[in-house]
Parts: structure tokens; sequence; C-alpha cells
């Protein structure tokens, strides 16, 4: 086909444009992924007993705000991601920023433990499974962000495959902190972060494949 | 010079009054096509073909027969993608980022395709002694390629398949001249290394 004609084809089939559809797209993959995770948590692992008396402690909410920060940074970096031609660059930080707070605060507990108490501080009585279970509450999430993104163009495929599951990570985790016994900064810092990042790796991976277009 | 709306080059000042003129123009036409006008969206496609065609016959010296098709695809991944411009952002960079990507991919299966229909110079020999079928060579060719990093495999489909300058297989990879030459090098070595060893 000529180009003119193929030009002229493409202008006959132009509707108005629905600007705000990606971020409604973006808002109902979020709501439904971070439902399920949490429906999933609930059903299968249960919520922490002392749930109510938790609440009223600060490491409850920081330890939240921990997940939520990394969260909204990959949320905001997938979203950039999947536009072409907008740039990442410095905001790169935003991401780094809550983890560096975090082991900050890591730094400071695992100083001023008692000798002999570190390592019970860091491994905490879940280690094995936390970032196991996380990975696992991810997967909502992690596909209902794929179709999301495939509506858009990423032209990072890899990179905005990684974004996608760190923010998948992040959602799953704010869900677990319902269900997780641990306060420690040390632990959670450690593990938590290694439950985002297998979601984030695994994105990376599939990332190429899953969202070409 | 009308193709330096789709260059990231550093542009001289006349360019950057082209530039400009340029981007006011077209981002207008699209903005209203975006609204349903499919009057100025049409305008708009054919000035942004213009622009491209430009930009992929400098990019693609020794494939003239393939732009009309690379730049319909890449206009068909513009109107697809459409709704993905924001208004904050310079057309320019939207549309050079979506140009880029297409680009890369018909690099990709280009290689894996055509890979021996290019002259190979003088490292030819290392497949010239290869006693197989055309046909299962230039597969396997595509198929070693493949498993090459990166860094090894695009200095090799710049410089060795699609005969550009080592200096713009440095610019289009991002990396310094010289690692390009030992991106081929090496690569090419990894490749003889592979075809030794499968033998």
């Amino acid at each position: 086909m000529k180009t003119d004609d193929f030009i002229a084809m493409l202008a006959n089939e132009a509707p108005p444009v629905d600007r705000r559809a990606p971020g409604r797209r973006f808002a109902l993959a979020l709501l439904l992924g971070f439902a399920a995770a949490t429906v999933l948590m609930a059903a299968g692992l249960g919520l922490r007993p002392d749930l109510a008396a938790a609440i009223h402690l600060p490491m409850f909410w920081l330890r939240i705000s921990f997940a939520a920060c990394i969260g909204l940074a990959a949320l905001w970096l997938t979203l950039r991601l999947s536009r072409p031609g907008v740039r990442i660059g410095a905001r790169w930080a935003s991401l780094a920023a809550p983890i560096a707070v975090a082991w900050v605060g890591m730094a400071v507990v695992l100083a001023g433990a008692p000798h002999g108490t570190r390592v019970a501080l860091l491994l905490g009585h879940t280690w094995r499974v936390c970032p196991i279970l996380i990975a696992l509450l991810s997967t909502p999430t992690f596909l209902a962000m794929l179709w999301a993104v495939r509506g858009m163009a990423p032209v990072r495929p890899r990179v905005t495959g990684a974004a996608v599951g760190v923010l998948a990570g992040a959602t799953a985790t704010v869900a677990y902190c319902l269900h997780c016994p641990e306060m420690s900064p040390a632990f959670w810092s450690t593990w938590y972060l290694l439950g985002m990042a297998i979601p984030g790796a695994v994105g990376a991976l599939i990332g190429p494949r899953a969202l070409r277009w | 010079m009308d193709s330096s709306a789709i260059t990231a080059t550093s542009p001289t000042d006349r360019d950057t009054d082209v530039l400009s003129a340029t981007e006011t123009q077209l981002r207008a036409c699209f903005v209203l096509g975006l609204g349903g006008d499919a009057a100025q969206y049409r305008l708009f496609l054919h000035g942004l073909g213009s622009h491209l065609r430009a930009y992929l016959r400098r990019r693609l010296p020794r494939a003239q027969a393939d732009v009309e098709d690379i730049l319909q695809e890449t206009l068909l991944a513009v109107h697809n993608a459409r709704h993905t411009y924001r208004d904050d952002q310079p057309l320019t960079a939207w549309v050079h980022a979506i140009a880029r990507y297409k680009l890369m991919d018909f690099f990709r299966a280009h290689a894996r395709r055509e890979a021996l229909h290019e002259p190979f110079e003088d490292d030819g020999s290392l497949f010239v002694q290869s006693d197989v079928e055309p046909a299962d060579a230039r597969r396997d060719v595509g198929r070693l390629l493949d498993a090459l990093p990166d860094r090894h495999r695009l200095p090799i489909v710049f410089v060795k398949l699609q005969g550009l300058s080592v200096a713009e297989a440095a610019q289009r990879c991002g990396i310094s001249e010289s690692a390009v030459k030992v991106g081929v090098h090496r690569g090419l070595k990894a490749l003889a290394a592979r075809i030794r060893g499968s033998s």
C-alpha cells in the first residue's frame, strides 16, 4: 500500500481519544490487584491475632509506610515508563530513598542491640517464608499491571517489567503487613525488600516478551 | 534539514528554529487530531511521514527498499499509541522514542532474517568455511547472534550487517568507538568459538 493511502486510512479511523482512559485502566488494575492480595492474605494466611493492638504501635505504621513509599515510587516510575519519550533519570532516587532510610534504621537498631540478639532481630521467626509469601501475593497485581501497561507503549520493556514487578511486590507487602508478626526494622528492611525484588526480577525477565508492542 | 525534528544530535541555532517551528506546527495538528479532527490528524500524519522518511533513509543506507515498510509500521505505532502522549511533553521526544523503538525492532528482525545477504568483508572467512546449506546457515547465524550479549551483538549488527561506520554505530549504541571495535572483535571471536564448539 502507498504511504499516502495508508495515512488516509489511519486518519479515517481516528475517533476522539479519551485522555483519561490510561489513568482509569491503571487505577482499576492497582485496586483489583491490591484487593485480591488482601483477600488472598486474609483467606490463606489470616490477619495477625493482635492486629487491633498492633495498629496503635508507631512501628506498625512505619513498616507499612516503607512498603507504601516503595509502591508509590514504583507506580510513578511505571506510569512514566509506559509512555514513550518520558525521561526517568534522577527519579530512580525515589525508589532508592525509602530503602536507604530503612537501612539506616536497620543499622541503628542493630548497633543498639545487645550482643547476641542481632541475628535474632535480623532473622525473626519467619524469614524463610516471608519473601516467598510476598512474591506469591504479588501475582494478582503483577498480572493486572502487565495488562494495564500493555495498553500503553513502553519503549524500555525490561526496565518497565522490573518496575511493574516491584510495584506488585510493594502492593503485596502492604497486604502482608496485616498478617506478619515481625516488627523489627532489621527484619522487614531485609526480607520485605527481598520479597519485592523477586517479582521485580521476574518482571525484568519477562518484560521484553510480555510488553512487546 | 527537515529531519532535524526527530534527531537528538546537538542542533545549531538554525536547526533549533526549524525544530521548534516543526514541533509547534505538528503538535497543533496532532492535538486537534486527538480531539477527533480527522483533517488535522491527516495533516499531522503527512508532516510526520516526511520527517520520518528522511530520518529512516539516513539510518538505513543499505535497506532503502525497507524504508516505506518501516515508515508505515512506525506511523501505525504512532497512531495506536496516540493516547499515551502527555500534554506537557514535547511531541518530538514522544515521536522520536517510538521511531527508535520500531527501528531497533527492525534491526533485530533484520539481523535474524537477512544475516547472510550482507557482505561480511574480511571477516567473512569465518562463515565461508561453513559447508551447511545456506538456509540453515542463515538461520544459524541469527541464532548464534542472538546468543551474544547486546554489547557484542549490536556492534556486529550495525557495523558488519548494516554497514554503518564505527562512529555511527557508537552513537547508535550509546558507547564509545573503541567499545564498538572491541565489541565486534570479541563478538566475532565468540561466534567462531561457538561454531567450532558445535561442529
